[in-house]
């Protein structure tokens, strides 16, 4: 359970980058988050990943009360988090088989857990053929699977995913898209941030709408505010809608 | 140890994809480890040269002319009732005139004392040795024998020892002063090198974080950099030293001691064994380099953990 309760977010610059949000994700829920550049997608990510700290508010995610969170306990909270960027991050000094190991590496992970893990989530992802390849020998459709299974390797309850389709074209898009609905249906939460009118109006999933740092639009769920009435999700993605 | 090895392996990546500044910051390191243990020799050395030379020489007193040899006794007993005398020996006039023919005179010593026959030159100058238990207290003890009627001369180790003692000082001042500027100079190269990684892992930190690796996960690739630096820039110097101290030893006792000339030093110029130096020198240079690679690097890299 992901719990956003009056949260708002003032950067040092006195930008409000966030307004008095209110929000629930239950577990294994699949939500769209869209928005114009600068509404807040970002922040409200890097809220969930612990990168930034509310400065009013409540968040709560997995049991954890993130703006009490103690440094020392970040990492074992992020550990039930799986990240996926639109530049998918790999690491490219590696092949796809240590780029998926790595994630198990840093978190302490016996190699004997790792020779069983990683093979699983190769074939989950459809990589199995690929491991020894390098991210530079792999298509961008390719490269984000490897991203996912990196997320996805030590079993996070949420996967956050930024743009994943952001640089890919429309088949890949729709295979990337395919695979986190599987993901989904196993039982993780994914939240999907995205410009894809497309693939939102597609997915039939809930959407979540902001503007200006409030949310604006929630077909899960009851908003309110003035903005709520006037910018409906449908009205206005923002700027980057293909 | 799947991580021990993976964070090793990372550390010694570092290095490699960071040569040129790992080259420059282990050679300050080793320069600076260098330095100190050639000066530390020196000292220790010198240290030890003056140790020997008032140990070894002792108190020579002598007496005037026509003190008799009970007098001789009431003064040796008197000072060894002083206290603090770990040994006191008398030396005759004869054994004075063997010593010296033996010193100065070498294989020609019969041939070059036949001229003096029964004469015997150092006739008066029979003597008392005195050895202290605390060299510390020898100059006290010589002001006290000079206190007395019958002595006429009291010789000892003393303008020696002060030379000596003051070169020391000036080894330590001028070791301090240019170990102290390597070490700056070192820290700063370090912490440039550990800076260079970091730039060059900026993604792979980034990505450490967000999965949930911990700051010190994040931190051991450098730290272990860090500390391979100071490794190496120890044990390197050490060895080097190593070789050239078994070339000095080589030096003075077949070509120095063994020489006529510097027969009378035999005994006080001699090396301290390098296993013996050899622990303080691995000590310090486990402390200034590893140690100083460790610190350095763990303080650089916190600056960058900050996600």
């Amino acid at each position: 359970m992901i719990e956003f309760r009056d949260v708002s977010k003032t950067y040092e610059t006195g930008n409000r980058a966030l307004r008095n949000i209110t929000l629930r994700i239950k577990d294994g829920e699949f939500v769209f988050v869209v928005g114009r550049s600068g509404s807040g997608k970002s922040t409200l990510m890097k809220l969930i990943t612990r990168e930034l700290k509310a400065t009013e508010g409540r968040l709560i995610v997995n049991g954890n009360e993130l703006n009490t969170l103690k440094p020392r306990d970040i990492p074992r909270y992020r550990r039930g988090l799986g990240v996926i960027f639109q530049d998918f991050r790999l690491l490219n000094d590696r092949n796809v088989y240590e780029n998926i190991a790595f994630a198990q590496r840093v978190i302490g992970a016996s190699a004997g857990k790792i020779r069983d893990n990683v093979p699983k989530i190769l074939r989950l992802t459809g990589l199995s053929a690929k491991y020894k390849n390098m991210p530079n020998q792999l298509s961008g459709g390719e490269q984000q699977r490897v991203a996912i299974a990196r997320a996805l390797i030590n079993q996070p309850s949420v996967i956050l995913a930024d743009e994943p389709t952001g640089n890919l074209d429309e088949k890949n898009s729709e295979e990337i898209m395919n695979l986190l609905y599987e993901i989904n249906a196993m039982g993780t939460t994914v939240i999907v941030i995205t410009h894809s009118r497309e693939i939102v109006e597609a997915s039939g999933k809930r959407v979540v709408v902001m503007n200006k740092g409030r949310i604006v639009s929630d077909s899960g769920e009851q908003t309110t505010g003035v903005e709520a009435e006037t910018v409906p999700w449908e009205y206005d993605y923002g700027e980057g809608m293909k | 140890m799947s991580t021990f090895l993976y964070c090793l392996k990372s550390g010694l990546l570092n290095l490699k994809k960071n040569l040129l500044f790992s080259v420059a910051s282990t050679a300050t390191i080793a320069a600076c480890i260098f330095l100190f243990c050639l000066f530390f020799s020196v000292f220790a050395n010198v240290r030890s040269i003056a140790y020997q030379a008032e140990n070894t020489i002792g108190i020579s007193v002598f007496f005037n002319q026509g003190v008799s040899m009970e007098e001789k006794d009431a003064f040796r007993d008197d000072i060894i009732a002083h206290g603090g005398v770990k040994e006191i020996n008398y030396k005759s006039a004869e054994e004075a005139w063997e010593g010296f023919k033996e010193d100065y005179f070498g294989d020609n010593a019969d041939e070059l004392a036949a001229a003096f026959a029964d004469d015997n030159p150092l006739a008066e100058s029979d003597s008392y040795e005195i050895f202290m238990n605390d060299i510390s207290e020898q100059q006290a003890e010589v002001d006290y024998i000079r206190s007395f009627d019958i002595v006429r001369e009291v010789n000892y180790a003393n303008s020696v020892v002060d030379s000596l003692n003051k070169l020391n000082q000036a080894i330590v001042i001028v070791s301090a002063a240019m170990i102290g500027i390597l070490f700056a100079i070192s820290v700063f190269l370090i912490s440039n090198t550990i800076n260079l990684a970091a730039h060059f892992r900026k993604r792979e930190n980034e990505i450490m974080k967000l999965i949930g690796a911990t700051n010190g996960m994040i931190r051991a690739p450098f730290v272990v950099e860090g500390s391979f630096i100071g490794l190496v820039g120890t044990i390197v110097p050490i060895g080097l030293m190593y070789v050239i101290y078994r070339h000095a030893e080589e030096y003075i006792s077949e070509k120095l001691i063994l020489s006529d000339s510097f027969n009378s030093l035999k005994d006080i110029i001699s090396l301290i064994p390098f296993r013996e130096i050899l622990p303080v020198m691995l000590g310090v240079g486990a402390v200034l380099g590893v140690g100083m690679g460790f610190v350095v690097s763990f303080v650089t890299i916190s600056k960058h953990l900050k996600v």
